[in-house]
């Protein structure tokens, strides 16, 4: 008995110190942005808030940030996932060197890649598209380490090629064992990477404000140039939104069967 | 060939690198017929299977079922059904999704109330009604392994085919379901192929069984036939239980143990040779001029089983019925004869 009030006390201290660590910057982000600074000011005051409706280049760089993270998100989907579960299904000699390809984005710095790809860029600004969204191409090669980790670990956790078997002898083509059998099998690991993936591109900053493209992250630094308070308040909002996003998407589990599409 | 044959296997082989995986393997199924292969692990039984149903390529041979050359159709467009030997139900579909899951492939979509109708059949047939909602992690392995052939049956395969379905299953469960495909393979009559290294299993449910070595096929025949009258050396040797014991062959038959039986055919025809002789054929009496001492006897219920020290030292096992058996008991000196039927016999060393 002794020992177990012991135990929940420990317990119960490092579950404080877990929640302090991530709720007093939070507070403090509250505290800052409701704070007066004004001259005569007194007290607390939500200025920097109402601000934010303000801010004319916000609401557009939200939206192509959004767009390009849905389009990223895509490209995992139709892209990036079948050629993991090609790679460890038909491929397995291959697994080492895509593996290998697929971690090279985290070793070059991103300042590197933002030179290698300008003249690329500016090709692209001129004869395709001066929209951000054309970042979703940089992006999805920088998702790579991060989205091709999960779907990895996810692959190896389930007899893939037993279900892919399995699938066929029933008469399914190749494209409905990937998209109808394996898919949903590894759901958990594609949210997984896809959280990430729209993690880095909703909070790259180096590669977008080289290239001079006005995404959500480079408009917030530009007013935290111009207004600190507001700067924190964008940000604080940001952050309980992709909360308030992770609290509902897992409880929206089982309805229903993803993705049973053909597409060959 | 026999031109009844519903399955031909002709001449199939598949080499990786210098492992014979298949080396030259012919094999006739008649249609409704339940033939299981059996042999040791690598003698290329699952090969010979997985080629039939599309999942292995071949470097040789040619596969003709319904009189149809299947030989170079790809997997998926085979119509065959197979279980495996890991589980292989789809986790994110039901125990009725699962079934139904082949039937929705079909080229004139089976319509919906006709698909649940015969998943209801088959679920049934398996005795999983009340589990058709379930998901695979809810089931146990059994019961998962049942779904997977209420699967496999759900497109009417034109050949079942079964991959040690079995091998991951507990004893008693692994028992119940052999007799359960069985008897469901008789009521559909789907030409079946089972592969198994257990050769209990093997003997108990198929019609005929086809012992496999490196890539070939070395005996087939009918369980009884195979286990009384082997053809080879390692046939006899690999099912069931052999004693070796020496012995003078000549004209036929061999003397072994102060008595003459009949050699079977493919022994050798002259000289020493080993009679492998199966524990029942001996015949062990209670004597006390006997040249044979009993080591160790172990009561198995309708039968005994003896361990028996002979006179030149070696050692023999001896299965007798029980009534014999009385006054068997360990240090007891014993007569050990052969009964009057014909061994196989192989050269020694």
């Amino acid at each position: 008995m002794k020992q177990s009030i012991w135990v929940r006390l420990w317990r119960w201290t490092i579950i404080s110190f877990v929640a302090a660590y991530l709720l007093v910057p939070l507070y403090a982000m509250f505290d800052f942005s409701t704070k007066s600074f004004g001259l005569g000011d007194k007290g607390r005051n939500f200025r920097a808030w109402k601000m934010i409706t303000e801010q004319t280049d916000l609401w557009p760089a939200i939206t192509r940030s959004v767009i390009t993270a849905a389009i990223v998100m895509a490209l995992i989907i139709f892209l990036i996932v079948p050629t993991a579960i090609w790679v460890h299904l038909k491929l397995p000699a291959l697994r080492r060197p895509f593996e290998l390809l697929c971690l090279l984005p985290l070793a070059i710095p991103a300042i590197v890649i933002v030179v290698g790809i300008a003249p690329l860029y500016r090709w692209i600004s001129i004869n395709i598209s001066e929209s951000p969204i054309t970042l979703a191409g940089v992006y999805s090669m920088l998702i790579l380490p991060y989205t091709y980790r999960s779907l990895s670990a996810a692959l190896d956790a389930v007899d893939i090629h037993t279900l892919s078997e399995a699938a066929t002898t029933l008469g399914a083509s190749i494209s409905r064992v990937i998209f109808g059998i394996i898919m949903p099998t590894i759901k958990t690991g594609i949210v997984n990477g896809s959280f990430i993936a729209i993690a880095l591109v909703l909070g790259e900053y180096t590669i977008s404000n080289i290239l001079n493209f006005k995404t959500f992250q480079v408009v917030i630094a530009q007013i935290g140039r111009n207004s600190g308070t507001v700067a924190v308040a964008v940000s604080l909002a940001s952050l309980l939104f992709v909360i308030l996003l992770l609290l509902i998407i897992p409880t929206k589990k089982r309805q229903g069967t993803v993705l049973d599409v053909d597409i060959a | 060939m026999s031109a009844s044959a519903y399955v031909q296997l002709v001449d199939l082989a598949k080499y990786f690198g210098k492992v014979k995986a298949l080396d030259g393997l012919s094999l006739d199924i008649a249609e409704g017929e339940l033939v299981a292969l059996l042999g040791p692990s690598g003698c290329g039984k699952t090969t010979a299977l997985r080629a039939l149903a599309g999942l292995q390529a071949l470097d040789r041979g040619q596969m003709i079922v319904d009189g149809k050359d299947v030989t170079y159709q790809s997997a998926n467009k085979r119509g065959m059904g197979m279980v495996f030997q890991a589980y292989s139900l789809f986790p994110h579909m039901t125990a009725r999704e699962n079934v139904e899951y082949g039937l929705t492939l079909r080229a004139n979509k089976t319509a919906g109330d006709k698909r649940k109708a015969r998943s209801a059949e088959l679920l049934e047939l398996v005795g999983l009604s009340t589990h058709a909602n379930h998901y695979p992690y809810q089931l146990s392995g059994g019961q998962q392994q049942r779904v997977a052939l209420a699967r496999a049956l759900a497109i009417s395969p034109k050949v079942l085919l079964l991959d040690e379905p079995l091998s991951a299953l507990d004893a008693k469960v692994r028992t119940q379901l052999r007799e359960e495909i069985r008897r469901i393979q008789v009521e559909l009559g789907t030409t079946t192929l089972f592969v198994t290294h257990d050769q209990e299993e093997a003997l108990s449910i198929a019609d005929r069984v086809g012992v496999m070595r490196n890539g070939r096929l070395e005996q087939i025949a009918a369980p009884a036939e195979l286990y009384d009258r082997p053809n080879t050396a390692f046939v006899a040797e690999f099912v069931g239980l052999t004693n070796p014991i020496p012995g003078k062959v000549s004209g036929g038959s061999i003397e072994v143990l102060g008595g003459i039986v009949k050699t079977l055919p493919g022994s050798i025809s002259l000289g020493s040779g080993l009679a492998l002789v199966r524990p029942e054929s001996l015949d062990v009496v209670a004597s006390n001029s006997g040249d044979a001492t009993v080591f160790s006897a172990s009561f198995l219920g309708a039968s005994c089983r003896l361990s028996v020290l002979l006179a030149d030292g070696s050692r023999v096992t001896a299965q007798v019925p029980s009534p014999d058996a009385v006054g068997l008991h360990a240090g007891a000196r014993v007569k050990v004869s052969l009964l009057d039927l014909p061994v196989f016999v192989k050269a020694v060393g």
